[in-house]
């Protein structure tokens, strides 16, 4: 079977594999060729709902939104909407907030993607290990966490994590160690934030699982008449064999990185605290347009984010020809 | 480079000493052993904020702020003599490091103190030297079980439940029947732009949402939607990237001969879909039906937005978020509301486990 993952080429591999119409040879269109035009435009009625999902819940809004960046739009304001040219693009390059807010979200993410990375990454090596016992029944409560509502995880990790009367910290006292202030400290914060990320690495975990199923075990074989050691092994053909689902799981947690909300905001009720530090470029987003009501400026900062989120995803994927690898995909 | 190479070019070791068969078996016992060992430590520590919460769920405010508590809800014991309650302590009778017995204080003392036997009241006055508020006061195990009708109640949880499960079944049917639709034009039919079609619905997967929020919030409020459920499931009825995907991937898996055998006999596309695709596609629909379940249990920011001001149809996980904001001083109630809120997913979660650990094989990213 084929490797079908949004990979070096991004969705046009994905396409690659689907079946695409074999070229009509020109000419007079013959019975087949009838036949197919008459499918085709079944196949396109089909997918009606989508394209007309497309284009009022994307292709319009997105473009309305660039359009918005370019007035004062608000909602609960009497006056019609004027156009006020580059006012919003200029303000938000000079606007302490928008640096102070995109600095939080780059700290938590320097912290943050390396260990959503990695840490399913070390639980599916773990989970897979032939020595492992009871294989299946650790992979169901491994991923369990996953499946729990995210605010409900925030709470449960607000009680474990407090300062006073929570377990980590009672844990760390009974060893000696005292802990820190986990929920109230600007340094201390991010570490929680990211113990609440690793929680929801289930599906992360999932895919490495099934990637690493899938690599051939001929290799290891190999490997292990070689004498290479189970670190080398998963070193050396692991993680290089793995290496589109790896490109994969980078992509989906960048992409849920820069729309990073919902812990930060039940955590600190929306407060930003501790001194701005939970303050994520999303939360400057949500106050400007529901807060601040001011619709011209938080499409301006949509926009934005858009912008950066494209040149980010970019990146990795230009950088995914130098480090993922695909000589491997199609045998399994 | 490819990892066979390497490891080619990698000079031979010395071949593996040729082992006894009991030394084998020995040797792969000891590392099941440790492997699993270390396995269940590190899940002894993921886990722990769930047994925190079940915990503290059930205990009062004051065993929570007792630092003297066990970590099991507990509360100092006492047993009533002549009407009169009387606080057991653990007594050392033996010696600071002797063994301790549990004994009711009757007459405290900073040199002295008198106790009784708690199983036996009326019965003789034991003496014992030494400060008493030195002594560690025993604990019974007292579960607060009414900390969930509490939070139960303060949460109108039924309510909340009512709305979840509503928006959840709404959404699921429109985005099962429109992504179910989109996926067979997209797996069965040779059909113009479908290249450019299925980029586009990829890529959409990595649009970050706010940027269509502005515009999408504004076409709502401006047609009275904001305040509705409206917004969270009418465009679930237009199909969504992930879901099509994934049925588009199980549709190709399908053989196709059967479809075309109902084409020959004169059946539309539309039945050919109904009688012979979804029958065979029932996993895959299972599936896409329970990841939107969870999906729309989990949704925060949505229902945030469109319902900020309408208590009484918003979701769990928002009326959870509220509950927090107004409850944040009793610790026992938030831990209590979080079991409420995360229990019916878990159990699901445990009856259609297969779906999530094996979704993936669905989903196609690893075929």
């Amino acid at each position: 079977m084929s490797t079908t993952l949004p990979t070096r080429g991004g969705a046009a591999d994905l396409v690659s594999a689907a079946p695409l119409p074999s070229p009509s040879p020109s000419g007079k269109p013959s019975s087949e060729d009838r036949l197919h035009r008459r499918r085709g435009r079944i196949g396109l009625w089909f997918s009606m709902p989508w394209i007309v999902g497309f284009v009022l819940f994307y292709a319009a809004p997105m473009a309305a939104s660039l359009w918005f960046s370019f007035t004062d739009f608000s909602l609960t304001s009497p006056d019609p909407m004027t156009f006020v040219g580059g006012d919003n693009w200029v303000r938000l390059f000079g606007d302490r907030e928008v640096i102070d807010s995109a600095l939080v979200t780059l700290k938590f993410g320097v912290l943050s993607l390396p260990l959503t990375i990695l840490v399913p990454l070390g639980f599916a090596w773990l989970l897979t290990a032939k020595q492992l016992w009871g294989r299946s029944i650790f992979r169901t409560l491994f991923y369990m966490p996953s499946v729990i509502p995210f605010v409900a995880a925030v709470l449960v990790f607000n009680g474990v994590l407090n300062s006073q009367t929570g377990w980590a910290n009672r844990a760390l006292g009974a060893i000696g160690v005292p802990g820190p202030n986990w929920l109230n400290s600007e340094v201390w914060i991010y570490p929680t934030l990211t113990m609440i990320a690793l929680w929801g690495v289930g599906n992360a975990m999932i895919i490495f699982i099934a990637g690493i199923n899938s690599v051939p075990k001929d290799l290891y074989d190999a490997a292990e008449v070689d004498g290479a050691s189970t670190w080398q092994q998963f070193r050396t053909i692991t993680v290089p064999m793995i290496s589109p689902v790896l490109f994969y799981n980078v992509v989906v947690a960048l992409i849920g990185l820069f729309q990073y909300f919902l812990v930060p905001f039940v955590l600190k009720n929306g407060s930003g605290d501790p001194g701005g530090a939970t303050f994520f470029y999303s939360m400057y987003f949500y106050r400007t347009l529901f807060r601040l009501q001011n619709m011209g400026y938080a499409a301006t900062l949509a926009w934005m984010m858009f912008l950066v989120g494209l040149v980010v995803t970019g990146l990795l994927f230009w950088s995914a020809r130098y480090w993922v690898h695909y000589e491997f995909g199609d045998q399994s | 480079m490819s990892a066979s190479t390497t490891l080619r070019r990698r000079t031979l070791r010395e071949p593996r000493r040729p082992l006894r068969d009991t030394d084998t078996g020995t040797r792969r016992l000891l590392a099941g052993g440790l492997v699993t060992m270390v396995a269940t430590g590190i899940l002894v520590v993921y886990l722990a904020p769930l047994a925190y919460m079940g915990v503290t769920s059930l205990k009062s405010e004051a065993m929570i702020q007792d630092f003297r508590a066990p970590l099991l809800p507990a509360e100092p014991a006492t047993v009533e003599v002549d009407g009169e309650e009387l606080d057991v302590y653990s007594v050392p009778l033996e010696g600071a490091d002797g063994p301790t017995t549990e004994l009711a204080l009757l007459q405290p003392g900073r040199q002295v103190s008198t106790f009784v036997d708690p199983a036996d009241p009326t019965g003789p006055v034991i003496e014992w030297e030494g400060n008493w508020r030195q002594l560690d006061p025993a604990y019974e195990f007292a579960p607060k079980l009414d900390n969930y009708e509490a939070a139960w109640a303060q949460m109108d949880f039924l309510v909340l439940l009512r709305n979840t499960v509503a928006i959840a079944v709404l959404g699921m049917i429109g985005t099962l029947v429109a992504s179910t639709l989109v996926a067979y034009g997209l797996s069965r039919f040779h059909m113009p732009f479908k290249r450019t079609i299925f980029v586009v619905l990829i890529a959409t997967i990595i649009l970050p949402k706010f940027v269509t929020l502005v515009p999408t919030y504004a076409l709502f409020f401006r047609i009275g939607w904001v305040g509705t459920w409206l917004p969270l499931i009418v465009p679930h009825f237009f199909g969504n990237a992930y879901n099509v995907f994934l049925l588009r991937q199980y549709f190709l898996t399908l053989p196709k001969d059967l479809d075309e055998a109902a084409a020959i006999d004169g059946a539309s596309p539309l039945r050919t879909l109904w009688s012979v695709i979804l029958p065979q596609a029932r996993p895959a629909l299972v599936a896409v039906g329970i990841f939107h379940f969870f999906y729309a249990w989990n949704d925060f920011f949505e229902p945030l937005v469109y319902l900020s001001t309408r208590r009484d149809l918003q979701p769990i996980a928002v009326g959870l978020q509220i509950f927090n904001s107004l409850f944040d001083t009793s610790p026992h109630l938030i831990q209590a509301g979080a079991l409420l809120a995360l229990a019916i997913p878990l159990v699901i979660f445990f009856f259609a486990q297969r779906v999530f650990l094996k979704g993936i094989d669905l989903s196609g990213v690893n075929k």
